[in-house]
């Protein structure tokens, strides 16, 4: 018997030579600009409720609520859900720990955004999805991303994008955040022969 | 993840803190309207029960419940094919047959679960075997001193009565220790083993020696069932030396916690005011168990198993 879960998540494949395709400032810029289509969308920023997906998706709707609010005067919640024991590849993959769902909000009869940083095979989006009406019944559920990589698998689409990026299913893209990794950017890189 | 949780001797401190903090986020869900997540759909959950339960056998079902696992309940008793003269093999060999993933087992004798898990390929849980474990009630117990007092480190937890008879002292031990906490086992030499020493707990006959020193006084239940010959005079002498009245509620600090397995036997080692007293979180042990054992399904049966 072996002592012991597991606890690295690394990544399987190695990136080789990460490109950055996205500044702290283009982020910030996108991201203003999102919060603005968000609010213009909404027709002001009332029963409006923010909730980002975790890991990254959680402080990018948390700098959505902040902006919204302070160009529009009135507070906007926002929350953080875990999609873990909803995703549709939970059996296939190795248990991870699980972190909380944190939506003080009540979502009853608002309209909720949600946000995450990659938009992909929108899979996630799709747990998401289940996951926010176990809590309760949105009037309207909207999806802002920070990248649109392309290559879903489901019809799901997103209503209001930071940048779409072509990509190829061989590269990967990763968002750096001040709030999970010390700094803001968007990194490409080509999965390394032998990766997987 | 471990295939099957037999002992706490199995999980490492950062395994056992992967637990609680799974765990302490599906606290969340318990709070829900809906509360229910599909992560363990199609999987069936086997409750294999020898031994008398309420909380631990409804707290597995609940929490595989509440992952929509599939539960079928078994218990030993007249009305089932044990009364026929069915041997545990042939039980678990009957149970694989029907193709449940898991087996929550609680059996009189020590050993059992891992005998059991020996038989069968699904994934074989304790949910207390003799006197030997139950690590699920230790999981659940360092949940919940961890969501009170936030760390084990220099915590000093007395462990009170029938040691002798006790899987849950056997387990708490074991996880306590592996948390950096401080032991001490109380109660009369007759029940509290000398071999027990070797476990790494201190060892103390008199309760009023330790009481004001300790951040938790856990009682354990004295085990009338398992206890053919007689190893104190009577209830009342009992809770007069080792039992949890008043008095020495009032002694212990002011942040210090009472806790028991459960079933209380009122009266004798734990008094109606001391069970029923703010310090006393013997109800949050039962709620929280909920959390842990769905954690430890998720973790253990919510994937695939491809680093074992």
């Amino acid at each position: 018997m072996t002592k012991g879960l597991p606890h690295d998540h690394a990544e399987l494949a190695v990136p080789s030579g990460p490109a950055h395709v996205m500044e702290s400032d283009e982020i910030r810029r996108a991201l203003t600009r999102i919060a603005h289509e968000i609010v213009e969308h909404n027709k002001g920023a009332r029963d409006l409720c923010l909730v980002g997906i975790r890991t990254r998706g959680a402080p990018l709707a948390e700098r959505l609520a902040t902006a919204i609010a302070s160009f529009e005067g009135v507070p906007v919640p926002s929350g953080a859900l875990d999609v873990t024991l909803y995703r549709d590849d939970v059996a296939l993959k190795r248990p991870r720990s699980v972190e909380a769902t944190t939506v003080s909000a009540d979502v009853n009869g608002v309209a909720v955004v949600l946000v995450d940083d990659v938009l992909y095979t929108g899979r996630t989006i799709r747990a998401a999805l289940d996951a926010l009406l176990d809590l309760g019944r949105p009037r309207v559920v909207r999806l802002a991303v920070l990248v649109d990589r392309g290559h879903r698998e489901l019809p799901i689409r997103a209503d209001h994008v930071g940048r779409n990026l072509p990509t190829s299913a061989q590269e990967v893209v990763s968002v750096h955040l001040t709030e999970t990794d010390g700094e803001d950017a968007v990194m490409i890189s080509k999965l390394s022969v032998g990766g997987s | 993840m471990i295939e099957h949780l037999l002992s706490m001797d199995q999980l490492s401190a950062s395994d056992i803190t992967m637990i609680l903090d799974t765990a302490e986020s599906l606290l969340e869900v318990t709070h829900r309207p809906i509360k229910k997540l599909p992560t363990l759909r199609g999987r069936t959950v086997c409750n294999l029960f020898y031994e008398a339960s309420t909380r631990t056998r409804i707290s597995f079902e609940l929490a595989a419940k509440r992952l929509s696992a599939d539960v079928i309940n078994f218990s030993a008793d007249s009305k089932s094919s044990v009364a026929k003269g069915e041997s545990f093999k042939d039980t678990a060999w009957t149970l694989e047959a029907m193709g449940v993933d898991a087996i929550i087992v609680r059996h009189g004798a020590s050993g059992a679960p891992h005998q059991l898990a020996q038989w069968v390929k699904a994934s074989v849980i304790n949910a207390g075997d003799g006197r030997h474990e139950h690590p699920t009630q230790a999981l659940l117990d360092l949940f919940s001193i961890r969501r009170r007092f936030k760390d084990f480190e220099g915590l000093e937890v007395a462990i009170v009565g029938d040691v002798l008879n006790s899987r849950v002292a056997r387990s708490n031990v074991k996880g306590l220790l592996e948390m950096g906490a401080s032991v001490t086992l109380v109660g009369p030499p007759t029940l509290v083993p000398k071999s027990a020493a070797a476990w790494g707990a201190r060892i103390v006959y008199d309760l009023d020696e330790v009481i004001s020193d300790v951040d938790i006084c856990y009682l354990l239940r004295v085990q009338k069932e398992r206890q053919a010959e007689q190893l104190f005079p009577s209830d009342r002498e009992y809770a007069a030396c080792w039992g949890l009245d008043s008095m020495r509620l009032r002694r212990m600090k002011p942040e210090a916690l009472v806790m028991h397995p459960g079933p209380l036997n009122r009266g004798v080692e734990i008094s109606a005011e001391a069970s029923e007293s703010d310090r006393a979180i013997i109800l949050d042990q039962v709620s929280n168990g909920l959390a842990v054992r769905m954690s430890l399904l998720y973790l253990m049966l919510g994937g695939k198993d491809e680093w074992s």
